[in-house]
């Protein structure tokens, strides 16, 4: 089992004809994912590789039944690109793309908001099924099948915890990278009830960083209804105040958002705090222990 | 990005949120000048710094007359300014702004900013103006009210009042104060400002409503649409290795004081590195991301930038690769240390895509690269090396 994403997965790519997405698409194609559908506007018609090519999200949707989309266009015409794929009715979408403005993304949050579609992203890697469904830009290799779920706001973090969870023979069912922007589709919460209520999930790992109060109010969450083992991680706790640390996110603003308040929240919450990244894997392997 | 009081007041009357009179100097006499075309005293004189605090730093003075001014004005030229935002060796001030010091009746607070929870544009407001915002949210948060404006929706005739008569703000200056917040509120969506903040805003005797300071710091992400903002950007005020880093795409902070430096690919593993590094006795000088497709030039400038700092005692660099493969950073790094060469001990820890690749690159170079097995032995190494 796997959340999200799985091997009947039919995936079409917003911005398939780019230098970005034919890249990551071949990679995905190569994974074993799915991919029936590319956009493009003005190429419709055309192919990339095997894969046709349309111009809007709607002739690709009807034409091959496209469930979820990966989103690679360029920060100004993203927002755009994610409302077509709203109104389309694409269940799942996955925008990879990172630096939209702040202002574009409240108008997607708002418009998205009681519609048949879940965003993930932006600014984020995406998501895998390991040996199922890739759809992102993660580095494949890396994946294991197996019982630990990952969400995590940073992209190459993901990769280490995945890494990690690989080294100690957990595996993972699905690792989701929910992105590194201050308004997001996904946040921690629609990722641990769905991890809570998979029953091949047996334990999560989530990686938050500096920034909002999106991981406080994540560890509230797991102590009332999460009884899986959750290992927790911040990233940033040496981070200056009113500094964006590379994530347009990760910023301290006066007292609020720092790393502190986030792992005493965790650690309040029965959440097993690995405060060292160097020991991620030791940390993994003593909570999952018995999973 | 941020800007100066005096550039934020510059785009504040161009949207028609009032501001006092004045103007921006950059000599004593220029600010004799500005003073003498007000006419009547008192005159303000404002260090223009990126920093918060300038009044209590000695950066802020109200004279009475010329000669006061002319005081002020030379002894706030050139100082170093520290404030609790600029840290101990502070900012030297190159800029004044001179204004019109006003009959004020009341200070208020005001600031509107995405607010990230809610994906809503926040309006926040206070009778207790003039003061630090932060200590008045933790000593007295009642004082402080909120205004949600849906952004698809967008600023109602509703939430102008709510903010008014939250304010308590007085019936004969009603109109002037709905004005200037309904244009100010335009302008920040207009131009895609991560935070306005007026503090204090002023009421006068005379029934004004007037901004007496403006803070504005724009969304970077959106600055391609924003030509004219790009303009203000004043490299004096940002640290001169950030400088150097940006004119080569690398996303760089300068810390401060510290004794490591680093180099990693992606934000978060960037800011884990610096907690690690913490973590091993040592002190992060820096953040750097390298990003997902970094080239062997952006890592051959970035290997310099690290080098060029004299208080660097050793180099972590940490890549996990994923887009950026091993092989291709080690290319960089044996570049930019042949070009360069070797100040200081230099660890590396790569794992991912291509790593057999960049270990075999790294061992036939000849160069004294220290390979870390894993992140807990770079970290093992890192003490080492600067014991």
């Amino acid at each position: 089992m796997s959340i999200l994403v799985n091997k009947d997965t039919k995936l079409l790519v917003q911005g398939i004809t780019g230098k970005e997405g034919q890249f990551h698409t071949r990679a995905c194609v190569e994974y074993g994912t799915n991919v029936v559908a590319g956009v493009t506007p003005g190429k419709g018609g055309q192919k990339m590789d095997e894969i046709p090519v349309f111009n809007t999200v709607k002739d690709a949707v009807k034409t091959t039944g496209a469930d979820a989309s990966m989103i690679f266009v360029p920060p100004p015409f993203a927002a755009d690109a994610i409302m077509e794929a709203t109104d389309a009715e694409v269940p799942l979408i996955v925008c990879i793309t990172e630096g939209i403005p702040v202002m574009d993304m409240m108008k997607v949050k708002n418009y998205i908001k009681g519609k048949p579609v879940r965003l993930i992203g932006p600014n984020c890697p995406g998501i895998i099924t390991p040996g199922e469904c890739k759809i992102g830009i993660m580095p494949a290799v890396i994946h294991k099948p197996g019982k630990i779920g990952v969400v995590s706001r940073s992209g190459t973090l993901t990769y280490e915890a995945v890494h990690a969870l690989t080294l100690a023979g957990l595996g993972q069912t699905t690792c989701i990278g929910i992105g590194g922007d201050p308004v997001n589709g996904t946040n921690f919460i629609d990722c641990l009830s769905r991890f809570k209520d998979d029953p091949a999930t047996k334990g999560i790992v989530m990686i938050g960083e500096i920034g909002g109060s999106a991981e406080e109010e994540a560890a509230d969450y797991i102590k009332v209804n999460v009884k899986k083992p959750v290992v927790g991680f911040i990233a940033g706790l040496t981070a200056p105040p009113g500094r964006r640390m590379g994530h347009a996110g990760a910023i301290i603003s006066g007292n609020s958002g720092t790393g502190q308040s986030k792992v005493a929240a965790m650690k309040a919450n029965g959440i097993s705090v690995c405060e060292n990244l160097a020991y991620l894997k030791d940390v993994c392997q003593e909570t999952f222990a018995n999973v | 990005m941020k800007i100066h009081e005096y550039q934020a007041k510059e785009l504040f009357r161009k949207h028609n949120v009032a501001v006092p009179d004045g103007g921006p100097a950059f000599t004593v006499e220029e600010a004799k000048a500005l003073a003498e075309k007000l006419g009547s005293f008192p005159v303000v004189v404002k260090a223009q710094i990126h920093a918060g605090g300038r009044g209590k730093g000695g950066g802020v003075k109200v004279a009475k007359n010329m000669a006061e001014f002319e005081k002020y004005a030379s002894e706030i030229l050139g100082m170093t300014l520290v404030t609790k935002q600029t840290g101990p060796e502070g900012r030297l001030v190159k800029k004044l702004l001179v204004e019109q010091g006003l009959n004020i009746a009341k200070e208020l607070y005001l600031s509107i900013l995405p607010d990230r929870a809610t994906a809503k544009m926040v309006i926040m407001a206070s009778e207790a103006g003039g003061m630090d915002i932060e200590e008045v949210a933790e000593a007295t948060p009642e004082k402080i009210i909120k205004v949600y404006v849906d952004p698809m929706a967008g600023l109602q005739a509703y939430h102008l009042r709510d903010a008014a008569f939250g304010l308590n703000i007085p019936a004969a200056a009603q109109k002037a104060f709905m004005g200037l917040l309904k244009n100010l509120f335009n302008f920040c969506v207009s131009y895609d400002c991560s935070m306005v903040e007026i503090n204090p805003l002023v009421l006068t005797a005379e029934n004004n409503v007037l901004a007496l300071d403006a803070k504005v710091d724009f969304d970077s992400n959106a600055l391609y649409r924003h030509k004219d903002v790009v303009e203000y950007r004043d490299l004096d005020e940002e640290d001169p290795n950030e400088v150097e880093a940006s004119k080569f795409g690398l996303n760089y902070i300068q810390l401060g004081s510290g004794n490591v430096g680093n180099m990693v690919n992606g934000a978060g593993l960037a800011m884990a590195t610096m907690d690690c590094i913490n973590l091993a006795g040592g002190n992060p000088v820096n953040f750097l991301d390298v990003g997902g497709g970094a080239s062997a030039e952006q890592i051959e400038n970035g290997f310099r930038i690290l080098q060029s700092d004299p208080e660097v005692k050793a180099i972590l660099i940490n890549i996990f690769g994923g887009i950026l493969r091993c092989d291709r950073l080690a290319n960089g790094v044996v570049q930019a240390a042949e070009k360069v060469g070797l100040r200081v001990p230099v660890i590396i820890r790569m794992e991912g895509t291509n790593l057999a690749e960049g270990k075999k690159i790294l061992a036939d170079s000849g160069l004294d690269l220290i390979n870390a097995a894993d992140l807990k032995d770079a970290a093992e190494k890192l003490k080492a090396a600067i014991q």
